[in-house]
């Protein structure tokens, strides 16, 4: 078990942000943001074919432009090492991998003549016939190889069981491509010059974007400083390294020593950020009379960009969730000529949970069993996957007290039974679970200096999340001192080494650093007053328990859907969710982050669809105009609570992380809901009007 | 081509010669250092560049700085001069009607906007009564909100936010927007 903060003072309090002042007036600089001397700005070239080579560029227009300094080129280009990251390394052959891709860079005095310098350049290509359609027949699919996780696990015989089950369900679901989005887009500021490369960027880890740049660029980490006190979200997407930021170094690095702005538009963030692959699941459920689960199966298909490999996890939350003597799950991809996939918000566990809890809703009616009920019965023991026990897990809770609380006895089982005048109404309901993910080598420092407070520097990011805030209620338990007398910075690579603000691990890892850092700080100093000057850095240990038990947060959605009988326009005028994630260091933030993933969920449910023009190999609808997200009047009432889960194996502030759960579950339980209103099961997203219209 | 132009940012008045295709956030930003406007699709569809132009809230993406010469602009930052732009200040940080922070001083000065709209009787599309006072309760202030997205969807805290003021707010029912 790993050693606790002693006292919970701090902890479990709702302070305001303390970069709230700031962010409320537009104060707090991102990456943009940050004051330099006379910079230049830096406008990418993007390739207007989807596969082929470039065999000419014609830069003469362009350069003739007033105040264009330089237009970087595969021809002329400063050489990268290559052989680690093909996405970052640009500008080093002719091929062209995708539709968008960085072809070239244009850098100017001023981001007009950028711009326009940019459209000016001719580029000649050779085509070669693009392939950038999904599906699951293709003959081409193939098996990923081990990322994170096995790509395919099987216990026991699930066609057998399957076979010989009573109620069985099989049906193919779909998630659709998913872009993140965040409202800053991805930025980059660099500096060259003789004390080495900073960069002032929209990232969610400052050491993390180090090391891709070192690599890269062949240079010692300790050339390059890299700064991101305040982001303007990322959702993933600013969790990896991307092209642009490779870009805005190689401008820096030819304008010797001149700081180069580059923000990407929104159009250039929906092929060069990231984002979410669509998905096709085939589940299958076979169970008993009783709806206890014998057969579970989840075949996926996605797919991958040519130049950088990346497997969504779809099926992993299936692993987890449900018992059943009889278990399948494979990935299988297509490699297309598309841009990079990469994270999105509770990567491969957010799409992973629409098909199975379809599923689950669609099995609840073959057994003529309440959908929570079903749920209930199949709440396993252990973690069916590895066979360990779990550090806690309140799924049966967080479904019943949901329940309770959303009035869900009230509904009628049968779907298809409630009209108000033009709508139909539905409920449905869905789980949400998300792993606890651990990150080696976080560390902390802690300086007691004569202001008399003590100063915490770990080079975290706060991408929303509250980290500014929240490390610093952990700190101030830590140490057993006051809120006020602790002082938090982050977002600097000058800071000791933290890992990356992604996959709800921050607080686990960052916390953990901080805790540690202030055991041996009072170890070195004692526990009164040390003078200022005392100082100690030091890691988060590793935590045994996380080999001894399965650790997963869960939780229970639950929507209320209206559905238009005229029109089938929907609404989801409710949605509630209730969430087992430990310890909540701070109520007013985590009910943010809980709501935020809620209001993604509705938005994904409803809304969001990168639309692919198989013709041109794009994204057509590339803007916020034309890809949909969730607007404050989508979102009538969106609840969350949470159970008091005490939690001693996680880590020492027993929490589970609460970033990406939000997310998980809630396009499913809209989903049910819809059908429970009208009688039509939706099994693909975005749920929209046009699927009701033949009811 | 170029043009001198004087615009007045939160009370003070800068003189600058801009490139005709400049447009008034990126004036604001990459010329004068006014960074509380925020760019974030530079196609006026996500509201984080919402500032009170002459007196009434604009999306300075859509804008050309030329056009608006002589202009007064108000940011979030400026809004914190008077009460009400204090209280709408206070209001997000007690909700927690923000994470990121990027969106946030496009809300408030779209709230702010938005208040001054509703005290001088203008309806919205979800208004039932169009010639009444409008009320605003949370339907309304949802509806007059969306034209500035939130990616962290602190969309329930930004309601409580700006219900919070707008109930504060009410004396000025009967009021003007200015006219530009």
């Amino acid at each position: 078990m790993t050693r606790s903060i002693e006292r919970v003072a701090a902890v479990g309090t709702a302070p305001e942000r303390v970069d709230g002042r700031a962010k409320v007036a537009g104060k707090a600089p991102y990456a943009y943001e940050h004051p330099v001397e006379r910079p230049a700005y830096a406008h990418p070239i993007q390739a207007t074919i989807a596969a082929g080579r470039v065999r000419g560029i014609d830069t003469a227009r362009a350069l003739a432009v007033d105040g264009v300094h330089t237009v970087l080129t595969p021809d002329n280009a400063p050489p990268l090492r290559r052989g680690q990251d093909a996405e970052l390394e640009i500008l080093q052959a002719p091929d062209v991998a995708f539709r968008g891709q960085i072809i070239g860079c244009v850098v100017a005095d001023t981001p007009e003549a950028a711009r326009h310098a940019a459209d000016l350049v001719a580029v000649d290509y050779e085509r070669r016939d693009h392939d950038v359609t999904l599906a699951s027949d293709r003959p081409d699919l193939y098996r990923p190889g081990e990322v994170s996780h096995e790509a395919d696990t099987e216990d026991g015989d699930v066609d057998a069981a399957l076979a010989g089950a009573a109620a069985r369900v099989e049906a193919e679901y779909r998630t659709a491509r998913n872009h993140n989005n965040p409202l800053e887009p991805h930025t980059t500021v660099a500096v060259w010059d003789a004390d080495g490369l900073t960069l002032y960027d929209s990232t969610q880890g400052v050491h993390s974007l180090r090391s891709a740049v070192a690599e890269v660029f062949d240079l010692d980490e300790s050339r390059i400083r890299v700064l991101a006190p305040y982001v303007g979200g990322g959702f993933g997407s600013k969790g990896t390294a991307h092209a642009h930021v490779v870009l805005a170094a190689l401008a820096a690095k030819r304008m010797s020593g001149r700081p180069v702005k580059l923000a990407l538009t929104r159009q250039q963030t929906f092929t060069l950020a990231g984002y979410r692959t669509p998905t096709v699941q085939r589940v299958a459920l076979g169970a008993d009379t009783d709806g206890r689960i014998d057969a579970l199966a989840v075949d996926v298909v996605e797919q991958t960009s040519r130049v950088k490999a990346f497997a969504e996890q779809t099926a992993l939350p299936s692993r987890t969730m449900y018992a059943a003597p009889h278990r399948r799950t494979t990935h299988r991809m297509a490699a297309l000529d598309v841009p990079v996939t990469s994270w999105m918000r509770a990567p491969g566990v957010c799409p992973g949970m629409f098909g199975p809890e379809v599923a689950m809703d669609e099995l609840a009616e073959r057994c003529g069993l309440d959908p929570i009920e079903l749920r209930l019965r199949n709440e396993p023991d252990r973690d069916p996957e590895t066979g360990k026990p779990y550090s806690t897990r309140n799924l049966a809770e967080c479904l019943r007290g949901g329940a309770r609380r959303f009035g869900w006895d009230a509904r009628p089982a049968a779907p298809r039974q409630t009209r108000q005048g033009e709508w139909w109404i539905g409920t449905g309901v869905a789980s949400s679970t998300y792993p606890v993910h651990h990150a080696p080598g976080s560390a902390a420092r802690i300086e007691r200096r004569a202001d008399g407070r003590y100063h915490v520097g770990v080079g975290a990011v706060d991408i929303g999340t509250g980290a500014w805030t929240v490390l610093g209620q952990i700190a101030a338990d830590a140490l057993g001192v006051d809120r006020e007398d602790v002082v938090v910075t982050v977002g600097d690579t000058a800071l000791p080494f933290a890992s990356v603000a992604g996959g709800s691990s921050g607080t686990t890892n960052w916390g953990s650093a901080i805790v540690a850092a202030a055991h041996g700080f009072r170890a070195r100093f004692g526990d009164d007053d040390p003078p200022a000057g005392s100082e100690h850095t030091e890691s988060a240990p590793e935590n045994p328990d996380t080999e001894r038990f399965a650790m997963h947060a869960f939780g229970a959605q639950f929507a209320e859907v209206h559905v238009s009988a005229d029109t089938g326009e929907i609404r989801v005028p409710r949605l509630l969710g209730v969430f087992a994630a430990g310890r909540i260091v701070n109520p007013r933030l985590a009910r943010s982050q809980f709501l935020g993933g809620m209001t993604m969920g509705l938005s994904m449910a409803l809304h969001e669809e990168g639309v692919m023009d198989e013709r041109l190999g794009m994204v057509v609808n590339h803007d916020l105009a034309e890809y949909h997200v969730a607007t404050n009047a989508d979102v009538p009432s969106v609840e969350a609570e949470w159970i008091d889960e005490h939690d001693p194996h996680v880590n020492p502030m027993g929490t589970k992380g609460i970033g990406e759960i939000g997310i998980v579950g809630t396009a499913a339980a809209v989903a049910n809901a819809a059908y429970h209103a009208t009688g039509v099961r939706v099994r693909e997203l975005p749920v929209t009007a046009d699927r009701f219209l033949t009811a | 081509m170029e043009a001198d132009i004087t615009i007045t940012v939160d009370g003070e008045q800068h003189r600058l010669v801009t490139d005709t295709r400049t447009t008034l956030l990126d004036a604001l930003r990459d010329r004068l250092g006014v960074f509380s406007p925020k760019k974030g699709c530079d196609h006026g569809q996500c509201g984080t560049c919402t500032v009170l132009l002459d007196g009434r809230r604009a999306t300075t993406c859509l804008a050309l700085a030329v056009a608006h010469d002589g202009a007064h602009v108000t940011t979030s930052a400026g809004l914190a001069a008077d009460e009400r732009g204090q209280a709408l200040h206070q209001a997000f940080l007690d909700h927690d009607g923000f994470q990121c922070g990027y969106c946030t001083p496009g809300q408030i000065c779209s709230a702010a906007g938005m208040l001054d709209e509703a005290g001088a009787g203008w309806a919205s599309a979800v208004t039932e009564d169009v010639r009444a006072e409008p009320e605003l309760d949370e339907a309304e202030i949802r509806e007059r909100m969306s034209g500035n997205l939130c990616r962290c969807g602190a969309y329930a805290g930004i309601v409580e936010a700006v219900r919070e003021v707008a109930e504060h707010d009410g004396s000025r029912a009967g009021g003007e927007v200015a006219n530009r």
